[in-house]
């Protein structure tokens, strides 16, 4: 009786550290339950964009149709960073969605809890429900049909926690009408050097005060929609460093430096500004107060005068023929560019037939219904050679200037772009903290536009204490190269050294009570 | 001895269970991220606001875009409060109205901000879309007075050059007929969730809908920061139909236009 007594405690003891609230590693189950009903969260974002609804509400109704024991209940959001806020606030509650649209900058520190985003090797290659697996009820897609490049882009420390929905990059819109009443050609590799030539050009006024070259009295000639893909791609294109894999951060260097102060003065002649700072880029193109405006190719169906979609009131909008290029490059023998865009990871949870339902759903979301229909919204490409090579898609594609909607010229020579240069992309070292790192790069140029707009001094003090600030203002001194996701968590509490040390002297004195046992036994033997 | 061997297990296994439990801080499973999308203000000593730089509303208008300007102001209303940042409407009560973004300020400071409340407001004059405020600001509570301003009937400046002149003032209008927007299906609906229908309640998206006066039609919105969807605005602006004659009251916002944040209707 006191033997048994003592291995309950025993057990008791081993089994109280395990956490009360920790979910279990994920492991593909052998098979999916179709009897039982499945309640699934997808987050997803869009671009305020209607189409872009109908699409998701589509897709949910006739993935409902294949799977009618899954439920999915569609939340919707407009920004990446509200979702973000919002599934970290959820991670401490336990309440995460089950799949949500994402960057892999945010998956990082999604990682900091542990088994809170699953992996998705185990899942991808189940032979019953991985991709392209035996007991899909849908024609799914297979690893290899998935662009290897946009696979590569959700991966942490070599682990794929990622999958891309859609891509986009990052293009150059352009008042061409404009740039040729200046006296200039749109070269075939569009200039960091070319735009600000145009662009000084532009700020020529009449007796007035209006720009004669759109006889208004308002003109900013390079307005850029996301500084911090602004800032990056510079330094990508001198191949400069950023940050290392491991999370090393060089962003506050030298050629950082250069490039602030050189910027400093284009701001100081009153060429470029910031969405941040004046506005959607889209607008003042349209107005014709812009001659160069750098937003996403997903951004697309507003540039221009002929946009299905439009945000300026129509007495506002001027004539002028758009042009969209590949955004500025320093060396005109090659291009470099972001890739970006939409990718999907799915959240653990106890039930493990709920994440594999969550799984089902997140590959139907790569089929080509839904991959076409998704990026034909935008210029947006589709992130499956399988809908990429479809007669449907290069039919969408060849259609181009057919009409000012569904074919948008400017709309499908944008996703064109990043279709022409997927090996001219890149990514950023996904780890925790590489999305405050993305947002100090940008606020770096923020800040210079917005002090030489202040009348500040500039110089190289100035950018001294923009560095130490801006490092400081989104914690990047505290994030140190780390090889992995989780954090140094610094020495162990006090009251964890005295569980150990307790469990300890437990375990001495077990194995002296059955050594003592064991004694007695012995010599009651002899 | 087995006595004294017994206690003492229970002593350390009610020790284990308690060190294991869920709401030790010690021991947690869910993250603490380091990383955020928005930056945290260092707490550094800050200097109070200089009362002696106040201007006028006559000076802040002209003042040049990108200078810095001291105010003394009184809150209208505020928007929620959000990552240490609030966004005000405020008015004097000469009628000089300030549209503050994003000022600094805590949560417990956001609670003091009802409407009434005087600031000392710290900024720069700035224009976004054709809306001018004030940004990168912080503004300090005086309580030496309190004021709420009365909404000016802004009807007849409708489409007029002179509107402009009242941006961010109180406002009320009469009258207005409200005209057709049309859905994500293609109908013809007296409101949309978002600009274009692509929201929903549920979402707490903003409210848009389109009113007419004198044959011009504008679009007026229920901004969800201001009134989310629960307040009375919102439920009013729902229950809308194409052809119904409103009164409304709200803010004279700009974006690209007028565009009134609006934080009452009446159907007439």
């Amino acid at each position: 009786m006191k033997k048994i007594l003592v291995v309950v405690l025993l057990l008791f003891t081993l089994v109280g550290c395990h956490g009360s609230q920790a979910i279990d590693s994920f492991v593909v189950p052998d098979s999916f339950d179709e009897n039982e009903e499945y309640e699934i969260t997808f987050w997803a974002k869009n671009d305020t964009n209607k189409t872009q609804v109908a699409i998701y509400e589509k897709a949910i109704e006739d993935f409902e149709k294949i799977y009618p024991n899954i439920h999915i209940n569609l939340r919707l959001y407009t920004d990446y960073g509200r979702i973000y806020n919002d599934v970290i606030t959820n991670i401490q509650t336990g309440t995460t969605p089950n799949i949500c649209i994402t960057y892999p900058d945010h998956i990082a520190t999604y990682l900091t809890g542990e088994d809170v985003v699953v992996p998705l090797e185990e899942l991808m290659k189940d032979e019953k429900y991985g991709l392209g697996g035996t007991e899909l009820k849908f024609d799914g897609v297979s690893e290899e049909e998935i662009i290897p490049k946009f696979v590569e882009e959700g991966k942490i420390n070599g682990i794929t926690y990622a999958l891309p929905f859609m891509r986009s990059t990052e293009a150059c819109y352009i008042n061409k009408t404009y740039v040729e009443k200046l006296g200039f050609e749109i070269p075939e590799v569009l200039t960091w050097d070319f735009i600000w030539e145009v662009s000084r050009a532009a700020m020529q006024q009449d007796e007035n005060g209006n720009y004669i070259v759109n006889g208004q009295n308002i003109m900013i000639p390079f307005i850029y929609k996301s500084t911090d893909n602004m800032m990056i791609q510079m330094l990508y294109q001198l191949e400069e460093p950023y940050a290392s894999e491991n999370g090393e951060i060089y962003l506050f260097n030298d050629t950082t430096r250069e490039l602030l102060l050189e910027l400093a003065g284009y701001v100081e002649e009153d060429l470029f500004s910031t969405f941040k700072i004046s506005s959607y880029p889209a607008n003042f193109l349209n107005a014709g107060q812009c001659i160069f405006a750098i937003d996403s190719t997903a951004g697309a169906t507003w540039m221009g005068t002929d946009a299905p979609l439009l945000d300026i009131s129509e007495d506002k909008l001027v004539e002028f023929e758009t042009v969209v290029k590949e955004i500025p490059q320093f060396d005109e023998d090659s291009y470099t560019m972001i890739s970006q865009g939409p990718s999907l990871c799915i959240f653990n949870k106890e039930d493990k037939g709920e994440v594999l339902a969550s799984w089902l759903f997140m590959q139907y979301l790569l089929t080509n219904e839904v991959q076409i229909a998704y990026s034909e919204t935008e210029g947006y490409v589709p992130v499956t050679s399988r809908a990429q090579k479809s007669e449907e898609y290069q039919s969408y594609l060849n259609l181009a200037g057919s009409d000012d909607d569904e074919h948008y010229q400017i709309k499908i020579d944008a996703s064109k772009i990043l279709l022409d240069h997927v090996d001219d992309t890149f990514v950023t070292p996904v780890f925790n903290g590489s999305a405050s790192l993305r947002d100090a790069a940008g606020q770096l140029i923020e800040n210079v536009t917005k002090s030489v707009r202040r009348r500040e001094t500039v110089d190289d003090a100035y950018i001294d204490e923009l560095f130490d600030d801006v490092s400081s203002l989104y914690h990047l001194d505290q994030v140190g190269s780390n090889e992995g996701t989780k954090e140094d968590l610094g020495p162990l509490p006090i009251e964890s050294i005295v569980l150990i040390v307790a469990l300890a002297v437990v375990w001495v004195f077990i194995i002296i009570y059955l050594l003592k046992v064991r004694y007695k036994k012995i010599k009651v033997s002899q | 001895m087995k006595k004294v061997f017994a206690i003492l297990m229970s002593f350390l296994l009610a020790l284990t269970m308690v060190a294991c439990s869920s709401e030790t801080p010690t021991e947690t499973t869910t993250p603490t991220p380091t990383d955020t999308t928005e930056p945290t203000e260092t707490t550094e000593t800050v200097e109070p606001i200089d009362a002696s730089k106040v201007i006028t509303y006559d000076e802040y208008v002209a003042a040049e875009l990108d200078t810095e300007v001291v105010v003394e102001t009184y809150v209208q209303a505020t928007q929620s409060w959000w990552e240490d940042q609030i966004t005000i409407y405020s008015q004097d009560k000469d009628g000089g109205a300030y549209f503050i973004y994003n000022a600094a300020c805590t949560e417990e400071d956001a609670a003091k901000l009802v409407p009434g409340t005087k600031i000392l407001e710290q900024g720069y004059k700035s224009e976004w879309a054709g809306e001018v405020e004030i940004i990168d600001g912080r503004f300090e509570i005086l309580e030496d007075d309190t004021y709420v301003a009365e909404a000016v009937d802004v009807t007849e400046e409708l489409g007029t050059d002179t509107l402009i002149e009242k941006q961010n003032q109180k406002v009320s209008f009469t009258g207005l007929t409200v005209e057709p927007s049309i859905d994500a299906e293609g109908n013809e609906v007296a409101y949309l969730y978002n600009y274009d229908g692509s929201g929903t309640r549920e979402d707490n998206n903003d409210l848009y809908f389109n009113v007419s006066y004198n044959g011009e039609t504008y679009t007026f919105v229920v901004e969800s920061y201001l009134c989310n969807n629960e307040s009375d605005v919102y439920k009013a602006v729902e229950a809308l139909n194409v052809g119904d004659v409103i009164d409304c009251e709200g803010f004279l916002y700009w974006y690209d236009g007028v565009n009134p944040h609006i934080t009452s209707v009446t159907v007439k």
